[in-house]
């Protein structure tokens, strides 16, 4: 009996469930895929850069806002919230960077460093979700317009042509100028915009290739359907591509709602472009004063800065892993 | 080559309506949009209301309404401004949409050239500390944001130097004391630098003509260039408003240093990428086989290969350089497209914004239309 038992359990280790099998496929493709992007500086550098922003603004913020930024342990008689509340311990603010401050205090009696620490998580979610929308968009027409072809395809390629025309800050001055934007609104109409546009022409020209290959045609001898074609043929082929472009849709989003609320234009609590705002409608960022008060501009703006550049860096890394004729080996 | 361009016109006439039509219905469909203000204002007596929505022809149907708008674009009538009262939108658009196309051509036609440039001969010195570094900053100058760029620049040049003006098209101080006006003179230097432009493309023209040798070519180039543009700057010093056009042009260096770093990098990069593709080519190692000079292998044979993704690249990127003149213009109150917009936007002004987005758009419509006839010149392959 036992002897059964133990034949059982040694054949249940050599055949696997196909998911496991999937998985270890999965991990094994990752691994390769991570030794050649680590192996490019650029793209290290930028999955560095965010790493640390994502440390500072989901674990260090709410360590730092429930200990130290305690509403009332600035002072027992006022509490104060860095976030959105004024200092009154500081003579005259803004206030230059001090031990209490260690990035100086904004024209309103802010602190910086929390406020910066504050919008990280929101400019991640912007971004993010903006760029799934967009590679979701853009993924799916892209392989519908090149399955089918015809009026489809014709109609949405010119549709890409006008979208790639726009001039998309203006316009997104003029529409957030109008209505009332908050950022999820905004996400929502970032992905939509740019998910017409060129994203559609590169995944397309993707599809295309992957269109006339041999699988393609066995899968439709064998009976699948169209839609089953796309959705587990096709989409799993133009996927690394789809997460290539995701990363420069991040840089572009988030780069626009810096500009937007830099200049005033959305409903948002806090973010970097509105830090910058605020100091330049307080009078701080005009004529010679750009130079004294430089704490007011160079930290919300080398955060920008930074969270796009690392963005675009990682893409560039993914581009080495994605395009294999861009390898050096 | 006329087939060609008459086919591009007619394209982009198709899709100045489409791009009408989608500028119309977003702003008729937003909920705080023209009707609504008009239309929902309390302090309104009904018969007011009424005329106001038949002034406006606001009680027609939409579609009447869309055909309306779109034959009083093309007939140039765009509505009365509310915020500059009673001045016609077109007057402001015809007055800032010069500014607007002097500071983008400049900056464009630099960074371009300059990206070019610099993109080759960084892509030939593969490995050297020099190509690392340009690449660095390159790399830095097309991730950076803009406003960022355009704070350091102000303070580094106007503010820790004191050499620029800070912001402002001109100095106020100077203009009190004399009764011209600033279009005018802008006007005139426009025309000037257009003429010295025209000047340079006839005297490139003709060296091709007269001579087949690179050198005497460059020579005939150069000089007509030199002599052209001495007479125009002869031309300012000695006229008596030549100090007024200087001031222009004084407060008109960091816009345009601003614009050309941001369309800079993209050029830059994308022209050392290419050319570093090219150079692996075959006949790249035919024309060094053959014993030519290492600067015609790389300005004739790699450079003019490499070139074409670059100029598609550019296409693409317009939309961004449009942009970011924009934040360039309300930055440094620079009064062109970019900052009526913005403004017009910010004080509810809806004529003006409107036409203002809708001129921007025809304006990358054409430049667009530039870049192709542009690219259909340099591209062999393109027969038509």
């Amino acid at each position: 009996m036992s002897n059964t038992t133990e034949e059982m359990t040694a054949s249940s280790e050599v055949f696997e469930s196909p998911f496991k099998i999937k998985l270890k496929l999965m991990w094994r493709a990752f691994k390769e895929n991570w030794k050649i992007f680590s192996e490019s500086k650029i793209g290290m550098l930028g999955f560095w850069i965010v790493i640390i922003f994502a440390v500072a603004g989901f674990i260090v913020y709410p360590i730092l806002a429930s200990t130290v930024w305690k509403s009332t342990s600035l002072s027992s008689m006022v509490s104060y919230n860095p976030v959105t509340g004024y200092d009154f311990t500081i003579a005259s603010n803004p206030a230059p960077p001090s031990l209490t401050h260690l990035l100086g205090t904004d024209p309103l009696g802010r602190d910086i460093l929390a406020q910066l620490l504050y919008s990280t998580p929101r400019e991640f979610a912007l971004g993010i979700i903006a760029a799934l929308i967009t590679v979701f968009l853009g993924t799916t027409i892209g392989t519908i317009s090149a399955f089918y072809g015809g009026v489809v395809d014709t109609f949405f390629m010119r549709l890409a042509d006008l979208t790639l025309l726009f001039p998309f800050i203006p316009f997104l001055i003029v529409i957030s100028g109008m209505m009332t934007v908050n950022l999820f609104m905004l996400a929502l109409i970032l992905g939509v915009l740019s998910g017409f546009g060129g994203i559609t022409i590169i995944l397309r020209s993707q599809a295309m290739i992957v269109k006339v290959k041999p699988f393609i045609e066995s899968a439709k001898v064998s009976g699948a359907s169209n839609p089953y074609i796309i959705v587990n043929h096709i989409i799993p082929n133009i996927m690394p591509l789809s997460f290539l472009y995701m990363m420069f849709n991040v840089t572009g989003a988030i780069f626009s709602e810096a500009v937007l609320s830099f200049f005033g234009l959305l409903n948002i609590r806090m973010s970097w472009g509105l830090m910058i705002y605020t100091a330049d409608t307080a009078g701080y960022i005009v004529g010679t004063n750009i130079g004294t008060y430089w704490w007011l501009w160079l930290p919300p703006g080398a955060a920008i800065t930074l969270i796009c550049g690392a963005f675009y860096f990682i893409g560039r890394g993914l581009d080495e892993v994605v395009n294999p004729r861009l390898r050096r080996r | 080559m006329i087939k060609y361009i008459g086919k591009r016109l007619a394209q982009i006439l198709i899709l100045l309506v489409i791009y009408v039509a989608v500028v119309f219905f977003l702003l008729h469909s937003m909920p705080g949009g023209i009707k609504a203000i008009l239309a929902t204002n309390p302090t309104l007596t009904p018969a007011a209301r009424e005329s106001i929505l038949k002034a406006f022809g606001l009680n027609q149907s939409l579609p009447m309404q869309f055909v309306l708008y779109l034959k009083n674009i093309f007939t140039l009538n765009l509505g009365i401004s509310y915020s500059f009262y009673p001045t016609p939108v077109w007057t402001i658009i015809a007055q800032r949409l010069p500014r607007t196309i002097l500071l983008f051509t400049s900056a464009t036609l630099i960074s371009f050239f300059v990206g070019f440039a610099s993109g080759k001969s960084l892509a030939w010195k593969r490995g050297k500390i020099s190509e690392y570094v340009s690449t660095v900053i390159g790399v830095i100058a097309y991730t950076i944001f803009t406003p960022l760029l355009i704070f350091t620049l102000i303070w580094f040049f106007g503010s820790f130097l004191g050499i620029f003006p800070l912001n402002q098209f001109l100095n106020p101080d100077l203009w009190l004391h004399t009764n011209l006006d600033a279009q005018t003179i802008f006007l005139y230097l426009l025309l000037t630098i257009s003429l010295v432009g025209l000047a340079m493309l006839v005297s490139f023209i003709l060296a091709q003509k007269i001579s087949h040798r690179v050198k005497t070519r460059k020579i005939i180039f150069y000089i007509s260039t030199a002599i052209a543009s001495a007479l125009a700057i002869f031309w300012w010093a000695v006229s008596p408003v030549g100090i007024y056009a200087f001031d222009i042009l004084w407060h008109m260096i960091l816009p345009v240093i601003s614009v050309t770093i941001v369309s800079y990098a993209g050029t830059m990069l994308v022209m050392r990428d290419s050319m570093l593709e090219t150079i692996k080519e075959d006949f790249i190692t035919t024309a060094r086989a053959k014993g030519l000079p290492d600067k015609v292998v790389r300005d004739k044979h790699a450079a003019r290969t490499a070139m074409l993704p670059v100029i598609t690249n550019f296409v693409l990127s317009m939309g961004f350089v449009v942009s970011g003149g924009v934040i360039t213009e309300s930055l440094f109150s620079w009064p062109g497209m970019g900052m009526t917009l913005l403004n017009s936007t910010l004080a509810k002004d809806y004529p003006l914004a409107s036409g203002a987005l809708i001129f921007t758009g025809i304006f990358v419509l054409f430049a667009h239309l530039i870049v192709d006839i542009v690219y259909a010149f340099l591209d062999p392959r393109i027969r038509y």
